[in-house]
């Protein structure tokens, strides 16, 4: 066939861009030639809202940013306010962030996992996800009687206990989730279509990928063992056992692999929070006009989309001088590109779901 | 060098290497709460950069932030400060990079070096219209290219211009 440049337009409102993106390819016949991420569709400026706010009013904010995963957005600009301001959180709190934080991170694999799936064409997953996601929405919703946005840590700790009962109900949720995960894997890990769709589709390799900034379950997929958690524990995360899951060819059925392996892993470190959690405080004491000296601190956490940062710099009052993000899903989709040259067509939808994005971290 | 990586002794042989090769380039390297950061004079940014990212193993850059000085800088201050947040992975130490830029000059663009820079510092660009020489494509990346002005700078209003974008 004739070679021939075709211009495509993709989005803003298309179904599998999850959210309002846009992408211009250019294709030759099936084959992609050029990707163009076209963002900013979401675009609030949050930055400029945060250093207009207290320290405190900026937290329910970070819930709007990756809306799937919003606890750990509160972890990581609350991490970075009490480093700022010299904070010591009680352990029990420590703890009990622990648990929510990795209840979170299940919930946004499960989300993406139903998500991907359906990219691809496998409808039935996504309601298997979902339900099994829904439950952990629910104790959330016991906890602090939200589901979505939460806002469910603050400055110096956390807002409510984590009682007994709201434990055992956690370990019943945690007891549910294998028996999906393993219905959702006889479902995928050897079907045929599932595999032709995504094994050596989307590949990176571990060194372009670092150079491209990629974090997260994606890198990892490349087989590069970076994770916040182990590197630099934050929030008493090396007082846990658990593993760093790892993939060997960078391509979006390692992503899948990866990210399966890290519910079961958040399983065991919540687990081991719920086992060990101390009895204390569940907040510091934190004035309720926070002020703080003129100082700087770049923060980071391991977000389930990949590494989560807050640049904070303090002016003396009790608003931020400047508040910088760094955002996983808008440095990994930077690579969108370099993994979908001379990938078929059809696979960029795969591969843009592969990468597990979020618009609302993206555009800020 | 003075004592400044003290509380950080692992980092101490790059930042030692890095003032030797560069006298005159490293203005000051200071510690706080655990965190490096190194000033530069402006010329020097993308020499420094590549010896970090190949002699001393800082293969990754994280972000690229930019502080508006507009009510900060007094006399002679430049108006804007540019934050490279650089991390070596395996590992994860991290060194900050700090340069002076005026308003009316350009920065060599770190693109060539680290490839994760494109889109930082087209954000940078369209929030502080800080320009950036040698960018592959430097235009807007959350504004319409129709915009005018630069959202993030301190004398841009919280509330938008004539009603808003």
């Amino acid at each position: 066939m004739a070679f021939k440049e075709i211009n495509l337009n993709m989005g803003p409102q298309h179904p599998s861009t999850h959210g309002v993106l846009r992408l211009k390819l250019a294709v030759d016949n099936e084959v992609v030639l050029s990707v163009e991420s076209i963002i900013g569709y979401l675009h609030r400026g949050m930055e400029k809202l945060w250093e207009n706010l207290t320290y405190t009013q900026v937290v329910p904010l970070t819930d709007r940013l990756d809306y799937l995963a919003s606890l750990s957005n509160n972890l990581g600009y609350v991490l970075a306010v009490e480093k700022l301001a010299g904070i010591e959180v009680p352990r029990r709190a420590r703890y009990i962030r622990v648990v929510l934080a990795e209840l979170q991170r299940l919930a946004s694999h499960l989300a993406w996992l139903g998500f991907q799936a359906n990219d691809i064409g496998a409808m039935s997953v996504l309601l298997y996800g979902f339900e099994a996601r829904e439950t952990i929405l629910d104790v959330f919703e016991e906890y602090c009687g939200a589901r979505l946005t939460i806002h469910g840590i603050r400055i110096g700790g956390v807002p409510h206990d984590l009682d007994a009962a709201l434990a055992a109900r956690i370990r019943k949720v945690l007891d549910g989730i294998p028996r999906r995960l393993a219905d959702i894997r006889a479902l995928l890990d050897d079907n045929r279509i599932w595999k032709q769709r995504t094994v050596g589709v989307g590949r990176i390799a571990a060194d372009d990928a670092i150079a491209y900034g990629l974090t997260g379950p994606c890198l990892r997929a490349c087989g590069a063992a970076w994770d916040m958690r182990k590197d630099v524990p934050y929030s008493s995360y090396d007082e846990f056992d658990f593993d760093v899951p790892l993939g060997r060819n960078g391509d979006v059925y390692d992503r899948y692999l990866v990210r399966l392996e890290e519910i079961c892993q958040s399983i065991r470190i919540v687990r081991q929070a719920l086992d060990g959690l101390p009895e204390g405080e569940t907040s510091a004491k934190v004035p309720r006009v926070l002020k703080v000296a003129p100082a700087e601190v770049f923060h980071t956490i391991e977000a389930p989309k990949g590494i989560l940062g807050f640049y904070i710099r303090s002016n003396g009052t009790d608003k931020p001088e400047r508040v910088k993000m760094k955002s996983p899903s808008f440095i990994n989709l930077q690579s969108v590109e370099h993994m979908c040259k001379g990938n078929l067509f059809s696979d960029v939808v795969g591969i843009l779901g592969s990468l597990d994005i979020v618009l609302g971290e993206i555009d800020k | 060098m003075p004592d400044a990586a003290a509380d950080r002794p692992e980092l101490r042989p790059a930042l030692d290497a890095l003032s030797a090769r560069f006298p005159g380039v490293v203005l000051s390297v200071g510690v706080e709460k655990g965190e490096i950061t190194v000033r530069l004079g402006k010329a020097g940014l993308i020499p420094v950069l590549r010896s970090l990212k190949e002699e001393a193993g800082f293969n990754a850059l994280e972000d690229i932030i930019v502080l508006d000085n507009l009510r900060t800088a007094g006399e002679g201050g430049k108006r804007f400060t540019v934050l490279y947040q650089l991390c070596r992975f395996p590992g994860a130490d991290r060194v900050r990079l700090a340069v002076d830029v005026g308003e009316d000059e350009g920065l060599d663009s770190a693109v060539p070096v680290y490839r994760s820079a494109d889109w930082a510092e087209r954000e940078a660009f369209d929030m502080f219209g800080v320009r950036f020489e040698g960018h592959p494509g430097l235009r807007r990346i959350y504004m319409p290219d129709d915009f005018e002005g630069h959202p993030l700078r301190k004398d841009f209003p919280l509330e938008g211009r004539d009603g808003g974008v």
